[in-house]
């Protein structure tokens, strides 16, 4: 059920087509493997999204100003003081792999 | 015990009708007879919750109690609870427990309320029906075939089903408000930056609000005075000065004027939640209100918007999981980007990795401008819209969702259908408004929700008006048949 006044955006848009190699780049910066069985229907269903909210190029824009907060609130500053207690030991006793203060991973450097 | 609201168990507590120990007991052995039909909770611990309860016991023997002292409270398990997992219903989390509490627990405890439990909910908050939680979709008691309604499908659940007199849940595009809806209860989005976002697991941070779920709207009010609070910890939490939301309950709606948006009520809202919504808006014009049309332009570019900035803003947050600091960690990775592209494959689930997809996309070179800047810039106009129809009316009336309750599985394969569900609440989570979802009558057994949105920092009006709207009626007042089982 799509409200009549919505239903526009499904209707008539230009899709902007992505391809499986596209969605592979995607992957690879958002750093998540997808297996060569899933990346058809993520393909198709990615392109759908985009396709979607491909409507908002018809929009004019001209001068208006982007909106990244609702309020317009600018970052806050506070003075540059130390008020938190170290709490390394906290914090790495959930850690996968950690040891003698240090997070393990996979050889980086050879 | 547990028909009672907040407000009663209040009264009781204060009056030593009984103990918190007692409620606290009473809704313990509720989750553990009735939940399993639910699926509402992730985590319970009874230990705890005794332990907790026995403490307010003495608060109010000792005259140190609170306004909630002694009351259990169901949290959305997107909270952080220290010594105590918390999932965000999903993989990723299944093994994290955190260190600390977020800043709306710490404030809950500090008030000497009981902490019941965490609550099941769409992983990351990302989905409308709780389907895509790690822990099996929560279910609806009104029909345990019906989805609750989601992201906080669980907090609304075990509120509806009564399994906790009121929860927390957690709000980016409507997911207080619609499951509140579905599950015949109340739920408030407070504005932008009224509740502090510290603690609370980052999905949208630009759109992420906390608010509270209960029966009434008097309820609400209560929580709301215990979670509004300007949090120095939190750089986008407001100074502006939290109220007693429970002052001005009682207010008459005599000249009140209430916006009714035509693009809300057009073809594709269901017929008989229209009237359900047409009904409800001619008892709030009976006690004095005037309805006045209106229109809301670009309403229908919400929803194409908040889908650039949700999974823009998820993308970045989303970054951290990682599989090295907490979380889940797949098991031998050959190398470092092995390491996280495979614990981030197999421990996210289909939709928050569609998301994170779909966010990284819009960010990325070349593509930033035409999506993200873009989407800015129409999120500015959706907020004029509230802003030009502020100046006429005090608050905006609607339907919360374009129908009742579906079943399961009805949408679980249609990422876009399901986005949908959304239409009537994304765009004051893009303008920063608070909104409420209250229930306004039944289609088919099924709850339906009147949506009133609010002025910036306007929480205390939008109760009154609720709350007024519930003297008047009895819709918050209906049990569903499958929570009058069990002892007690």
């Amino acid at each position: 059920m799509i409200p009549a006044p919505f239903k526009a955006v499904f209707n008539g848009y230009m899709t902007m087509a992505i391809e499986h190699g596209e969605i592979e780049k995607i992957a690879e910066l958002s750093g998540i493997r997808i297996s060569d069985e899933e990346i058809g229907q993520v393909t198709e269903r990615i392109a759908e999204i985009l396709q979607m909210v491909d409507q908002l190029q018809a929009v004019d824009t001209h001068n208006i100003e982007p909106m990244a907060n609702p309020l317009d609130a600018i970052q806050r500053l506070r003075p540059d003081e130390v008020t938190e207690a170290n709490r390394r030991d906290a914090f790495q006793a959930i850690a996968p792999a950690a040891e003698n203060g240090l997070y393990l991973v996979p050889k980086v450097i050879e | 015990m547990h028909t009672k609201s907040v407000a009663q168990l209040v009264k009781g507590l204060r009056e030593r009708q009984f103990s918190s120990v007692d409620v606290t007991r009473a809704y313990l052995d509720r989750i553990d007879a009735l939940d399993s039909q639910y699926n509402s909770f992730i985590t319970v611990d009874d230990a705890a919750a005794l332990t907790a309860a026995k403490a307010a016991d003495e608060r109010l023997a000792n005259g140190t109690a609170n306004a909630l002292t002694g009351i259990p409270i169901a949290h959305k398990d997107i909270f952080c609870t220290d010594g105590m997992r918390t999932s965000c219903g999903s993989r990723m989390l299944d093994n994290f427990v955190p260190p600390y509490d977020a800043t709306v627990i710490q404030r809950f405890k500090s008030a000497g309320a009981v902490l019941l439990g965490k609550t099941n909910m769409d992983e990351f908050a990302m989905g409308s029906s709780n389907e895509s939680s790690f822990y099996g979709p929560a279910r609806n008691p009104w029909s345990t075939d019906l989805v609750p309604g989601g992201s906080s499908g669980g907090s609304a659940a075990a509120v509806a089903g009564l399994l906790a007199p009121a929860a927390t849940g957690t709000d980016t595009g409507g997911s207080i408000r619609q499951p509140a809806a579905f599950c015949g209860i109340t739920g408030l989005k407070p504005t932008y930056g009224r509740v502090s976002r510290l603690g609370i697991v980052a999905f949208a941070s630009s759109l992420d609000q906390a608010g509270p779920m209960a029966r009434t709207a008097e309820d609400c009010a209560l929580l709301l005075n215990t979670m509004a609070a300007h949090d120095p910890l939190d750089s986008t939490s407001s100074a502006v000065a939290a109220e007693d939301y429970t002052a001005t309950l009682d207010d008459d709606l005599q000249g009140l004027r209430i916006g009714v948006p035509t693009e809300y009520f057009g073809e594709g809202l269901d017929t008989a939640t229209g009237k359900c919504i047409d009904q409800a808006l001619k008892e709030l014009e009976s006690q004095g209100a005037a309805l006045v049309e209106m229109s809301l332009p670009h309403s229908a570019l919400a929803i194409p918007t908040y889908y650039i900035i949700a999974p823009a803003e998820a993308s970045t947050n989303l970054a951290r999981f990682d599989g090295v600091r907490y979380g889940y960690r797949c098991e031998n990775p050959t190398d470092l980007r092995d390491l996280y592209s495979r614990t981030r494959q197999e421990g996210f689930g289909e939709e928050v990795k569609r998301r994170i997809l779909v966010g990284t996309y819009a960010l990325s070179a070349g593509y930033y401008d035409a999506y993200y800047n873009k989407a800015q810039q129409i999120r500015r106009l959706i907020k004029q819209d509230f802003m030009h129809c502020f100046e006429q009316v005090d608050v905006i009336a609607g339907p919360t969702t374009p129908g009742p309750a579906f079943a399961l599985g009805a949408k679980s394969n249609d990422p876009i259908s399901m986005y949908l569900e959304d239409v009537y609440t994304l765009a004051v989570n893009l303008a920063g408004l608070p909104g409420m979802s209250l229930p306004a009558g039944f289609v088919e057994g099924k709850p339906v929700g009147l949506q009133l949105i609010g002025q910036h920092f306007g929480e205390a009006r939008l109760l009154n008006v609720a709350h007024r709207f519930q003297r008047a009626t009895d819709w918050h007042l209906h049990t569903p048949n499958s929570a009058k089982g069990g002892a007690l």
